[in-house]
Parts: structure tokens; sequence; C-alpha cells
């Protein structure tokens, strides 16, 4: 299944069919000139013609409908958002996150924690960062509350763990460094807004 | 034609055994078989293609606790699957599935034992399994089971009749109750589909209802009464029952390849053995066939159906092909 058909769901617009039937019998005669014509008209083995029809197809046309779910996955829709992802500066490939700890303040479900030090150029470094995915609602607080752009909601939807206060560790949401270049910017929500730069005034110095 | 224990012992083995095999393999056929229809895959991941998935199955059907519940009564809940089982076999023990052959110089009639009443014995034993499913419900003390077992009663007694009569027009033709005779007559005139086209619908009707097959499996209706008669049951069990009722499907198969399709009977180039290997394989692809097309029917209907509608034309068929004979 294509993405395009996936996301069509606008129920109305695809080509649907009125069925042609009959009018309910009223009277016993009706019932059973009905039960003649259709013992007659063979209406039974045209059931049997559909499902055998779709056998030779699933067979010999590859008309089967599975997904080998973990092994395949179907495309998701852009705008989904599911697990954080921890992003990088494109330019030098450090961690966007500047541990300001809006996202451990902001949080209402109480899921991340988070602590920082400063390293050896006096710059705040994230020493511990942890989702707890068992307590996460998935609001996307963190994500707007950001400054730096730096934890976004990403596209992994598989929630599930062995452990129900299973976490996320700030390396495992990491870009790799080495798919840096490939790194996807998210637009809509908790991004740069579309006009951002025509919106950017100066500091008003004047007082 | 020379009977000895020892070939008759043999014989049995290799009935319990090749059908018990048939049994395995027919249920990953069928869920196959269902799966395509379906636009799906089917098993497929143990072994190649899911071949292996029987075995899975089968250590997992003899692994499972054996499980008895509290108010049931223990004797007969232990004794209702093996009903089942036993009588599936002992139907097949007087059908004949091959033409007679000779290996190492013993000829050998491929038939349990050629007992001169072969269909009313078949038939009998097949209908004698009912009470498998019958006492299993009334015995495990759960509702559904007890449903179960209503239903396997009032569906025994609608399609019992049309399972008798709508033979009872071949075997006055054939004259003989002996499935080897019914195989002769298919050799020396035409099929008797060709001559008895309505007790040949009427037959495959009823064996669908005796095999509890899908337009008639009203008696473990999942989608009802949980499983029915099968509710309280797990384990090795609960696989004698499914043993039991794939067996009966390949005997209902094998009567109406003999019956009705000629049987063992050379088909133009095709071998006696091919052919009927090809027919029942055909009948019981049939059964998965109409599984996957159909949809239920509900007991009254059901009962509407024998009683109102296949017993009138059966009987009507009687009376016709008497007078036909007659004349």
């Amino acid at each position: 299944m294509s993405l395009e058909q996936f996301k069509n769901r606008n129920v109305g617009t695809q080509n649907y069919r009125m069925l042609d039937l009959d009018p309910t019998p009223k009277t016993g005669w009706e019932q059973f000139k009905q039960v003649v014509s259709r013992t007659f008209s063979l209406e039974l083995l045209v059931g049997l013609k559909v499902t055998m029809r779709e056998m030779i197809k699933a067979l010999f046309f590859g008309g089967s409908h599975t997904t080998k779910y973990p092994f395949e996955k179907l495309p998701i829709g852009p705008r989904y958002r599911a697990i954080h992802e921890m992003k990088r500066l494109l330019e030098s490939g450090h961690y966007r996150c500047i541990g300001c700890g809006l996202c451990e303040k902001i949080c209402p479900a109480d899921a991340i924690r988070m602590d920082t030090e400063y390293d050896e150029n006096q710059r705040k470094a994230v020493t511990e960062y942890t989702i707890n995915f068992g307590r996460c609602i998935f609001c996307g607080y963190c994500a707007e509350v950001c400054p730096e752009l730096a934890i976004v909601h990403g596209g992994r939807y598989e929630t599930s763990s062995e452990q129900r206060s299973s976490f996320s560790l700030f390396d495992d949401m990491l870009t790799p460094l080495d798919q840096l270049a490939s790194q996807k910017e998210f637009p809509g929500y908790g991004s740069v807004s579309r006009h951002a730069d025509a919106n950017i005034k100066k500091t008003p110095l004047a007082y | 034609m020379e009977v000895t224990y020892l070939g008759v012992i043999i014989k049995a083995i290799l009935i319990l055994a090749i059908i018990a095999a048939i049994a395995g393999f027919g249920t990953y056929i069928e869920r196959k078989v269902l799966a395509f229809m379906q636009r799906r895959l089917g098993p497929m991941h143990v072994g190649p293609y899911g071949l292996l998935q029987i075995a899975a199955d089968g250590i997992k059907l003899f692994t499972k606790e054996d499980f008895i519940p509290q108010h049931a009564n223990k004797f007969i809940f232990m004794l209702a699957p093996l009903i089942t089982a036993a009588t599936a076999f002992i139907a097949l023990s007087a059908v004949p599935v091959f033409p007679d052959f000779t290996i190492f110089g013993i000829f050998v009639p491929s038939i349990a034992s050629d007992i001169n009443i072969g269909v009313l014995f078949v038939l009998g034993a097949m209908a004698a399994g009912l009470y498998g499913p019958l006492l299993a419900g009334m015995s495990q003390a759960n509702k559904w089971g007890l449903i179960g077992a209503a239903r396997t009663a009032a569906q025994f007694i609608s399609y019992e009749v049309v399972t008798g009569l709508s033979l009872l027009a071949p075997i006055m033709i054939v004259g003989s109750l002996s499935l080897v005779d019914f195989n002769i007559y298919n050799e020396t005139h035409t099929w008797m589909m060709f001559v008895q086209p309505l007790a040949f619908v009427l037959f495959l009707i009823a064996g669908f209802a005796e095999t509890n097959r899908t337009p008639f499996d009203l008696i473990e209706n999942e989608s009802e009464i949980i499983a029915g008669y099968a509710t309280e049951y797990s384990g090795m069990r609960w696989g004698m029952f499914f043993i039991g009722e794939y067996a009966n499907m390949i005997t209902i198969a094998v009567l109406a390849s003999i019956i009705f399709m000629g049987g063992y009977t050379d088909l133009g180039f095709i071998p006696g053995w091919l052919a009927i290997i090809l027919k029942i394989a055909f009948n019981f692809f049939l059964m998965l066939w109409v599984r996957a097309s159909w949809p239920h029917v509900r007991p009254d209907q059901f009962m509407w159906l024998s009683w109102k509608i296949l017993m009138p034309l059966a009987v009507a068929n009687i009376v016709i092909t008497g007078i036909v004979i007659m004349v």
C-alpha cells in the first residue's frame, strides 16, 4: 500500500456502489418464489466463485494483503508524533540540548529526569537524561517548550516494553553521528514557525 | 479372496496411522486454504511454508495440562473424546479406498473388512460418534457445553434422516449395501452422481452436517456458544475430538467418492488409485472451500432446511426412483 492510498480515508470521495437488492418478500408465496429462484439461479455458487478467485489471486498473482508486521512495516503518517528524538547541531554534531531543564519542569507526567554539570568549557553538559515511557503521555509539551528544538517527537510508534517503567536514555534518542546528514527536521508542532525569520524583531533598547 | 488375521491387523494399523497423519496434515491444509481465500498467508514461520506447524501444534496438544472441571462427571468427561475418535476410525474399517492389488505375491483386498452391510455400518458408526459431543457437552457442567449437547441432539435427528434417505435411492439401484458393489456399479454403468444428482447433492449437504462443517457447524459454533461441547476440553482430549472430526471429513469424502463419483475405477489414463485420491482430495477441498465462502445457518434454519426441504426432496427422489425401477 502506498502512502497516498494509506492516507486517503476521506469517506464519501471513494467509489461506492449501491447493492441492487430485491425487495423483501412479505407473503409466504413470495418467500417461496425467492427460495426457488435463488436455488435454481445457483446463487450459492457465486460465493464459491469469489473465494476461488481470491485464492488464485493470492497464490499466483501476489494478491495477499498480509504485512509481516515485525519484519515489514506500513508507512506512517508524516505528522505522527511518538517516541522522542534528540537532535544534534548540523554544523558541529554536538547535541543541541543546553540542559536548561524546561522539559523536565513542564512535563505534566513527571516522566523526564535530567542531571547537568559544567564541562571543561564551562558549558552546561547533560550527564543524565531519561524519559520514562511508562509515564509519558505524549502531550508534546517538552517539544513545544524546548528553546533549541533539541527534543522532538519522532515516528517510532512501538512503545510496548517488558517493564512498566521502561525508560529511554539520552544516547538512545540522540541522532547517531553517522546519520547526522539525514537528520530529519520536523515542521509543525514545536518547530520554528514558517515565517520565523520575518517575525524576528530587534530587542527594544530605547528606554 | 482370503482374509487373514495378520492382514486385517496390518490394515487396521495402517488406517489408524495414515488417517491420523492425514488428519493432522488436514489442519495445515485447512489453515492454508482458508488463509489464501481470505487473502492472508496462513502459517508461515515454523518450517518451510509453515509445514512444521503441525508438529508444533502436536507438541502443544500433548504437553498441555489435562484439565477436568470440578463439577464434571469425570468418567464420562474422559470417555467422550475416545468415542468420537474411535467411531471415526471404526467407520473407516468398512470403506474400500484403493483397488485390490497384489504385493509380494499375496492378493490384498484393500478394505479392512468387506462386510455386506457396508454403507449401513459406516453410517451407523459415524452416527454413534455423535455420542461423543453429546456426552461431552452434558458431562462438563458448563452451560455452553450443555447448549452444544442440545444442539448435537437436535442436529443429529435432523440430518441423519436426510443422510439415510438420500443414500436409499442409490442403494435401491445398486441392490447392495456393500461399498465394493457400489464401485462395481460405477465401473459397469456410469457414475452414480449422473444417475442420482439430487441424491448426490442431498448426501453432500447431510455429510457437511454429519462432520459439523461450516454451514452447519452449530454444535461448536464459536461465535455463539464459545466452543459448544468442547468448551472445557484442552490438550489431547480436545485433540481427539479434532482428529475425530477430520477423520469423519475424510470418511465422508471417501463415501462421496465411492458411492457417487466413480470410486477407484480407472479414469481414462489416470489409474484407479490416483483417481480416488484426487476425488477424495477434491471433496476435502470442497469442505474447506465452502467454509471460506458461506456463512453459518442458525439451528432453527438448519432444522427447517432438513425437515421441510431436504427430507421431502429425498422422499420424492426415492419414490420416483422406485417407480422408474419398477417400470
